[in-house]
């Protein structure tokens, strides 16, 4: 319950050094303890106000995200001028700065260049708002239909998987309890759980008219011969949300596939299937768990499997490999467990047929791919010990007598295959310098070769590191027109895509890590401040001023002002590029006779229309920038 | 009966106290300073009738006992008088005030209604103790608000503010240790007591003691309060207090509890000739919940919570067994407390009009030439299911001219004979035969849809936007077209068949049409019965009528100030509702520029607005948590329905006009009996606010839908069968509720992250739902 953030709730005030550094911001060096104590406590009275008021706007904007606009109307309903200026499309993330013993955080905001603005071409105009139909519901079960959401979400086939009783099914399920038949096959097939069996409510997997065919289609394009059919189907599967009840069946198919294709040593088809699995997984409303133990022998028949394909060798059956290893390791990534350990038994299965000394080249060639993709670690522990009798092996077969020409193949692609992985790994632990002697002398036969290409993997990753480096450096000094070309880019380009938005974000998150060049570049930095009010001198005036705003509400010390400033910290006399840019003031007569800070033509009606555009620093005051002195 | 007569005549005494101490107190009075005191004394209108000098001189005497520590001879002066200790509070809180130094002091004042800064920052403690309430303030400042003055002074210091604490688990301990049956309505008192002690250090700038009295209590009061402690919470200066509408209320309703009594004493209670002895022997005899929490207050002296029992509690006081703490949470949870019960006494004729009698052609004369038929003929009764269940009149339905409606044109009548042809093809639903939904997705909308609307043949849907724009969009293959201009329809043959074809711009035709004309996001939208017109109420204040002929503004109705949260047209035309911000609910007829009623008694924003299907009452729901039923013809509130723990965004009456279903942001729905004034069910099942709620068209089944992008089905006439409704729960009103949400939970559907705010039941019973989608 709430007891736990309550108590929070009333304590929950702005810190007095923001008061003074908005007041500090405004013009108003010494502010006295006491009224920034009695500023912060109304200030965060208000601004909690608004938020509540705010709220409102939200729910009856059938909304669960606050936006601006709800502020906005929530200092209308207050009879307060709401703020221009804040409608950033992208992301503005505080920025933090440090110095004299101060901290602050603020918003950057850059100098746009207002020719850049009109040059770049418009921004295409949004799609309008159009309706469409479909069935949410069909006489009490929904359809699975690309509209709807997917029938059982993840979570609930996970309950279904490992809690069988407890799986509550919605309505539209309900009809699942109709045919039991295929369901007792279904459920035999899972060897696993065979004590629970009994317990269990028989689930069953009967496909509608529509699903058969569909299953129909999919899988026969999946192994069929049109390539960009299969391309369509193998990106249904890896998308469609509603491919649940149909899991079952593809991984019976996928498993049956592998096992008649392999004695036929059909390499296309094995490839196929394959490429089936990878689509499964992709998609990320299946919860594949439960088909583990069919797929997951499936794909391992393809990496260590003796023979592939008719004629070993001339086609490629190493790729298959290759993308069966990288799939097996994926798998061990995505659904290994303490309970399952998949990783742990697919390791010893990969080890304990490498070193039988009978295993074929094709098989030997499976392991280590199988175990080197599943990471450095496993490369480091399992495989860089027995480089030397690898090493040797493959001499024999290269150097001895010419047996057969299958042997020297798979020996070659063996060597490349222990080189390339193990070459980068090698590069991160040994120490320099790279000695050949050395190498030969650690690890045989393939010492000299490992040696150069640990010499290449160094020169490569010196040269990422340095490019990484270089984007570091070009990062920490941020160039507005930076970020004004990329955002122009995603304009003119039309493509809102979360990439191009995401872009500036990263780069000034990475900036704020040196912190401090920020300060001394002199006119990039801006800060955003909620002030109360502005230039009162004296605490009394400030207090009235809060007090007596109950009544008019345009006196309700909101304004909102921006100041840009020129130096860091000296905010005493000597300011000369510093402007103001008055989001919203109040209109107190009495205010502006004694402060004298506002020119009285601008305090009767708040000025600046774009936040983001301003005007040139050295441009003359306009009237929407105004000289505090 | 005679607590309320109570009520009501302490107000009547309260206005006059004020208005006459006014006169007296300081120089410079307003003239007209009695109108603010009308005002502020509750929001109702009530003419002031009765002796009012009667009540002064009583009032002076207690004044004086109570100035002499009399205070139990005060009590039972006051019994005897029929008074409750609210009416002579004001003004001994103030005397008692004056003298412990809080009370700003008006004497200083001048009479300066601005300068509130002095009020705050000038305490003098020399305020003599008659001086006029600072209502004179209020009053020449002219605001609109209930004067913030008054309200406020009622919080003068009364005690040791270290004490609070301390009264508090006093009395906290005192409860818990009262017998079980007790403890469940004794524990009602702690919330308001809580907020009013917390206001009370507060105004008295007793702030760290507020703090720590918040922090210390905060945590004991039911989870429902949390929306209020949060802007309680908020509040920790005096000057917080003023134009806080939250506190406002808190201060200016009192908060109703409800509370057992034997029925003995209620007899005592009646006879204010009751001696004092024998009231003294009742209260030993019958230790019960109202009197044990009375007499521990006054065994310990502890005229702190007592004053503020009085002073802003209403203790509904009711006979026959103390509820159960479940009964208790199923109806507390609003701002002010449960609705009095008295309040929902009032005879509500939930029936239906009788509907008129049209001729219902055949289906299969459709064809034939019988077309020209298929102009109504009045007086020729032809049998048909609809038909006769139409012809009697309903024991419950008010008269069928209680008040004006609008005639039946003859496009009405076409209309209403399409719709009980396609009624005949209604699939009768169940909880076997659940409906089909179909949903309409605005895509796009990037999240600007506020609000939507079917008409009731389902051929045009309307959206309200962010972006202030209305759009209609035609579902059927019709489109939309607009009226040809002047020039162009005096060319028109008017004597034509197809004049009503004719005078249509075929140019113009399209599927949606977008409106122009508010200047804030539109929040509520509302089409008329017949098609022609389609209202919209927006952030801007104003409520809309556009004709759906030409797609034009028509009317732009001003008289909300703030945010109109929603609007709804009569089943009938002609009239319609609207609720927002201000708190008040008018009724509109759509040709007068000003309202005609105006219904005031919500005690936070008015959230959604719905009309009876009679169109002679209509219901609102608010962000003080309460649904009101106002009566159309005389403008009374006839019921305050208390249950919800959120503000309320939807409500639906059944098609039999007998049933409402109110949803909330607290994720569940209510049933409520109108006739009864009670609630009936209780649906458990969302997650998040419920926008949408439905009854089918023949009121078996309802829908609900929600920001948690489902769409429920609920057996809603399981829920009203399984209601056993006795004379005991009827007349006392406290039920208890089933625990079968799961039962009657018939389907869950959800959308792809699209909420449902809109729900409407096709005259076949299709469902149609819509909802913006948001990826």
């Amino acid at each position: 319950m709430a007891e736990e953030r309550r108590p929070k709730q009333c304590t929950v005030v702005l810190p007095t050094e923001s008061m003074k550094a908005m007041a500090e911001s405004i013009g108003v060096g010494q502010l006295q303890e006491e009224s920034c104590a009695a500023l912060s406590e109304e200030v965060s009275y208000r601004i909690k106000e608004i938020a509540q008021d705010a709220l409102k706007f939200m729910h009856h904007g059938k909304r669960c995200k606050l936006t601006t606009s709800d502020i906005d109307h929530a200092l209308k309903l207050k009879n307060v001028e709401p703020l221009y200026g804040f409608q950033s499309q992208e992301f503005i993330p505080f920025r933090f700065a440090s110095g004299g013993g101060r901290e602050l955080h603020f918003y950057e905001e850059k100098e746009v260049d207002l020719s850049d603005i009109i040059n770049t071409p418009l921004p295409r105009v949004p799609l309008d708002v159009s309706l469409k139909a479909h069935w949410l519901s069909i006489e009490g079960v929904q359809p699975a239909i690309p509209e709807n959401p997917p029938p059982a979400p993840k979570e609930q086939q996970k309950t279904e998987s490992t809690e069988p009783l407890k799986a509550v099914k919605p309505g539209q399920e309900e009809e699942g309890s109709i045919q039991k038949g295929q369901g007792a096959t279904s459920a035999e097939a899972k060897g696993k759980k065979d004590g629970l069996m009994r317990m269990k409510p028989r689930s069953t997997h009967e496909l509608s008219v529509e699903q058969q065919l569909y299953y129909k289609e999919i899988t026969e394009a999946c192994v069929g011969s049109c390539e960009a059919k299969r391309a369509e189907a193998l990106q249904s599967i890896a998308t469609d949300p509603g491919l649940y009840q149909m899991l079952p069946r593809f991984s019976t198919f996928i498993s049956e596939g592998v096992r008649v294709n392999v004695v036929q040593n059909n390499l296309a088809l094995l490839i196929y299937l394959m490429r089936m699995v990878k689509a499964l997984m992709d998609n990320p409303t299946l919860y594949l768990e439960k088909y583990l133990h069919e797929l997951i022998p499936a794909v391992v028949t393809c990496i260590v499997s003796k023979q592939l394909c008719l004629r070993p060798d001339v086609d490629n059956h190493w790729a298959l490999r290759d993308f069966a290893a990288r799939l097996m390791a994926q798998s061990c990534k995505t659904f290994s467990t303490t309970t399952n350990n998949i990783q742990s038994r697919i390791t010893k299965t990969f080890t304990k047929s490498w070193l039988d000394d009978k295993t074929q080249w094709t098989t030997r060639y499976g392991c280590i791919a199988g175990l080197s993709e599943l990471g450095p670690d496993v490369i480091k522990t399992l495989i860089l010990p027995r480089l030397t009798v690898e090493g040797a092996r493959i001499k024999a077969v290269s150097d001895g007598p010419v047996v057969s020409n299958i042997d020297k193949i798979g020996a070659d692609h063996v060597q490349s295959l222990l080189l390339k992985h193990c070459a980068s790994v090698i590069a991160k632990a040994r120490p320099l310098p790279d000695n050949v002697e050395q190498y030969r002398a650690d690890y045989g036969y393939l010492g000299p070769m490992l040696c150069s290409h640990v010499v290449k993997a160094r020169a490569q990753a010196a040269l990422q590191a340095q490019q990484v480096n270089r984007t570091t450096l070009t990062i920490t000094q941020p160039r507005p027109t930076l970020t004004v070309s990329q955002s122009g880019i995603g304009g003119s380009g039309g493509s809102r895509t979360a990439s191009i938005i995401k872009v500036p974000s990263s780069l000034t998150l990475m900036s704020t890590r040196p912190g401090t060049p920020t300060q001394l570049s002199p006119p990039a930095t801006k800060y955003i401040v909620m002030a109360t009010s502005s230039g009162s001198s004296s605490t009394q005036q400030v207090i009235t001023r809060t007090s007596s705003s109950l009544t008019s509400a345009t006196s309700t010390p909101q304004p909102l002002v921006k100041l840009e400033s020129g130096g860091s910290g000296g905010l005493g006399g000597s300011r000369p590029l510093q402007k103001y840019i008055v989001v919203s003031l109040p209109s107190s007569s009495s205010l502006e006779s004694k402060s004298g800070v506002l020119p009285p033509s601008s305090s009767a009606s708040p000025i600046l229309l774009e936040a983001r555009i301003k005007v040139d620093c050295s441009d003359s005051p306009s009237a929407s920038t105004q000289s505090p002195h | 009966m005679a607590a309320v007569q109570d009520g009501q005549l302490n107000l009547e005494v309260e206005k006059d106290i004020k208005t006459e101490i006014t006169n007296d107190g300081s120089g410079n009075i307003n003239a007209n300073s009695s109108s603010p005191g009308s005002t502020s004394s509750g929001g109702k209108s009530k003419s002031p009738a009765g002796s009012g000098e009667d009540q002064q001189t009583l009032l002076a005497v207690l004044q004086f006992l109570k100035r002499n520590k009399l205070t139990e001879s005060v009590d039972i002066l006051r019994r005897e008088a029929g008074l409750s200790a609210d009416a002579d509070d004001s003004p001994v809180s103030e005397s008692a005030g004056a003298g412990s130094g809080g009370v700003p002091s008006v004497g200083a004042d001048g009479g300066d209604a601005n300068s509130l800064l002095s009020r705050v920052s000038i305490a003098t403690p020399v305020a003599p103790p008659a001086t006029a309430p600072p209502k004179v303030v209020a009053a020449s400042g002219g605001e609109d608000q209930p004067d913030v003055n008054v309200v406020l002074s009622a919080y003068s210091q009364q005690g040791d503010p270290v004490l609070y604490p301390l009264y508090y688990n006093g009395l906290k301990k005192f409860i818990e240790s009262v017998l079980d049956c007790h403890r469940a309505e004794l524990s009602q008192v702690f919330y308001p007591l809580f907020v009013h002690m917390y206001l009370e250090l507060v105004y008295n700038n007793h702030e760290n003691e507020a703090k720590q009295f918040f922090e210390k209590f905060s945590g004991d009061q039911e989870c429902y309060y949390e929306e209020d402690l949060r802007i309680l919470s908020s509040m920790s200066k005096k000057e917080h207090m003023k134009g806080n509408e939250t506190m406002l209320d808190f201060r200016t309703s009192k908060f109703v509890l409800r509370i057992s009594r034997d029925s003995y004493q209620v007899s005592c209670l009646g006879k204010p000739e009751m001696s004092r002895s024998l009231w003294q022997l009742t209260i030993t005899y019958r230790m019960l919940s109202y009197q044990l929490l009375k007499r521990h207050l006054q065994e310990r002296q502890n005229n702190q919570i007592w004053n503020i029992i009085q002073e802003h509690l209403y203790i509904d006081i009711f006979d026959g067994m103390p509820r159960s703490k479940s009964q208790i949470d199923a109806m507390s949870g609003s701002l002010a407390g449960e609705g009095k019960r008295d309040a929902n006494k009032a005879k509500v004729f939930y029936g239906l009009l009788k509907e008129p009698e049209i001729e219902v052609p055949l289906d299969d004369e459709d064809e034939e030439a019988e077309n020209e038929e298929g102009k109504p003929k009045k007086k020729k009764p032809k049998k048909d299911s609809m038909g006769s269940k139409s012809k009697k009149q309903d024991p419950n339905a008010p008269q069928q001219t209680r008040i004006p409606l609008p005639e039946l044109k003859d496009s009405d009548k076409l209309d209403k004979i399409m719709n009980m042809k396609e009624a005949t093809k209604k699939i009768r639903l169940g909880p076997d035969n659940l409906p089909s939904i179909c949903f309409y997705s605005f895509l796009n909308a990037y999240q600007g849809l506020t609000a939507v609307d079917f008409t009731d043949d389902s051929s045009l849907i309307a959206g309200g936007f962010a972006d202030s724009t209305v759009r209609v969009w035609s579902v059927t293959p019709k489109k939309l077209r607009r009226v040809k201009s002047a020039a162009d329809l005096s060319n028109i043959d008017k004597e034509s068949d197809d004049v009503l074809e004719r005078i249509m711009d075929e140019k113009t035709a399209s599927e949606s049409k977008i409106l122009y004309g508010h200047s804030g996001p539109v929040y509520g939208i509302s089409f008329s019965p017949d098609r022609n017109y389609l209202l919209s109420s927006s952030e801007d204040g104003t409520v809309r009528l556009w004709s759906l002929q030409t797609f034009t503004c028509l009317v732009g109705y001003k008289g909300h100030n703030y945010p109109v949260w929603d609007t709804q047209f009569s089943p009938y035309g002609y009239y319609f509702i609207s609720g927002g911000h201000d708190r008040v609910a008018r009724l509109w007829a759509t040709d007068h520029y000003q309202p005609l009623r105006m219904f005031a008694g919500h005690l936070a924003d008015i959230t959604c607005t719905l009309f009876h299907p009679n169109s002679n009452y209509v219901a609102t729901g608010s962000a003080d948590r309460t649904i009101r039923l106002w009566d159309v013809l005389t403008g009374n509130c006839v019921r305050i329905l208390t249950g919800h723990k959120g503000p309320i965004h939807s409500l639906a009456f059944s098609p039999n006009g007998k049933f409402m279903a109110s949803g909330a942001t607290d994720g569940r729905v209510l049933l409520w009996d109108v006739g009864h004034g009670l609630m009936v069910g209780e649906l458990k099942g969302h997650t998040d606010t419920i926008y949408a709620l439905k009854f089918s068209r023949d009121g078996e089944i309802l829908a609900s839908g929600s920001m948690d992008n489902t769409v429920k089905l609920w057996d809603t006439l399981k829920a009203f069968d399984d209601v056993e409704l006795d004379d005991f729960t009827a007349a006392t009103g406290h039920i208890h509720l089933p625990e079968n949400s799961q039962e009657l939970l018939l389907g869950t559907y959800m959308t792809k992250s699209t909420p449902v705010i809109h729900l409407h039941f096709t005259r076949r019973n299709l469902l149609l739902a819509a909802g913006a989608y948001n990826p």
